[in-house]
């Protein structure tokens, strides 16, 4: 072998010791995509439509990544690598990927859903309780509204806590791209959240 | 020539200063007309409350069964 002194004895040793090597580093990570579930399920649950799919879509990337632990080059952002694999997986799974999303260009401004929940409150506008006036399901369902491109984004950086930057890795798209998604997905998201509040245009 | 309307330039700064993307300039710019705006400092402070009920609206916490299975994926040990 280029490089090793012969010295009879000890040349299975490497070989060995690589061994023992690799199972440690494949253990630790195995270990660490573990000690992430949580976390990385807390987006997949809101990446898709129901319970049943967000596990189903757990199993097969924490499969796969358990396969292609070798390609994650440690010290890099595991949960990040994890969440790149499910997206890249529900894609797969028959979700089609939109170009430019560029559907209806009217959604409200950033100040809508204040500004509904104000108008629609008795009188007293102390913003600390304006946000009261939102359920956990207005929330909810809101957000299975908004439509996939612009919530893909929306879902990694509110509730997954991403950057721009880990985002635009995430799903293979330019931070630029990024930014506007999230700038739309919220309003989208506002806006649903007022009319499952609120009601309707009313006025 | 439109009137420059810092309310109007406030409300396109909300979402990047929220995101902590903004520089320092035009942070201090935002904080500026903030402390003396209290129209758009009721909607930040709106904003701002409204992200964290998000955030915590949508925590469901992951079935332990599909822990175990999770686990059950690892390669076994030879």
């Amino acid at each position: 072998m280029v490089g090793w002194p012969d010295m009879s004895e000890t040349t299975r040793e490497p070989d060995a010791r690589q061994l023992a090597t690799d199972a440690r580093n494949r253990v630790r990570f195995e270990e660490d995509a573990l000690a992430l579930s949580d976390q990385v399920y807390r987006v997949a649950r809101h990446l898709v439509g129901s319970r049943e799919e967000a596990e189903d879509l757990m199993q097969e990337t924490y499969a796969r990544a358990f396969r292609s632990w070798r390609s994650f080059q440690p010290g890099t952002n595991l949960r990040a690598w994890l969440l790149r694999i499910l997206t890249n997986l529900n894609i797969d799974r028959g979700r089609k990927r939109q170009r430019t999303p560029d559907l209806q260009p009217l959604e409200e401004g950033d100040y809508f859903l204040y500004n509904k929940l104000e108008a629609a409150g008795d009188g007293a506008s102390d913003e600390d309780r304006v946000v009261e006036r939102l359920s956990q399901n207005d929330v909810v369902g809101a957000l299975s509204e908004v439509p996939h491109d612009f919530r893909d984004v929306v879902v990694l950086v509110d509730i997954g806590d991403f950057t721009y930057a880990d985002a635009a890795q995430i799903l293979d798209i330019p931070i630029g791209t990024v930014m506007s998604r999230l700038h739309r997905g919220r309003r989208i998201l506002k806006q649903a959240m007022a009319e499952s509040a609120v009601g309707g245009d009313g006025e | 020539m439109t009137a420059y309307d810092p309310c109007a330039h406030c409300e396109e700064m909300m979402q990047p200063y929220m995101d902590r993307v903004l520089t320092d300039a035009e942070r201090a710019e935002a904080e500026t007309h903030l402390d003396e705006c209290t129209y758009c400092r009721k909607r930040y402070r709106f904003e701002e409350r409204l992200r964290q009920f998000v955030h915590q609206a949508v925590q469901e916490p992951m079935p332990v069964e599909l822990k175990a299975k999770l686990a059950s994926l690892r390669t076994p040990l030879q």
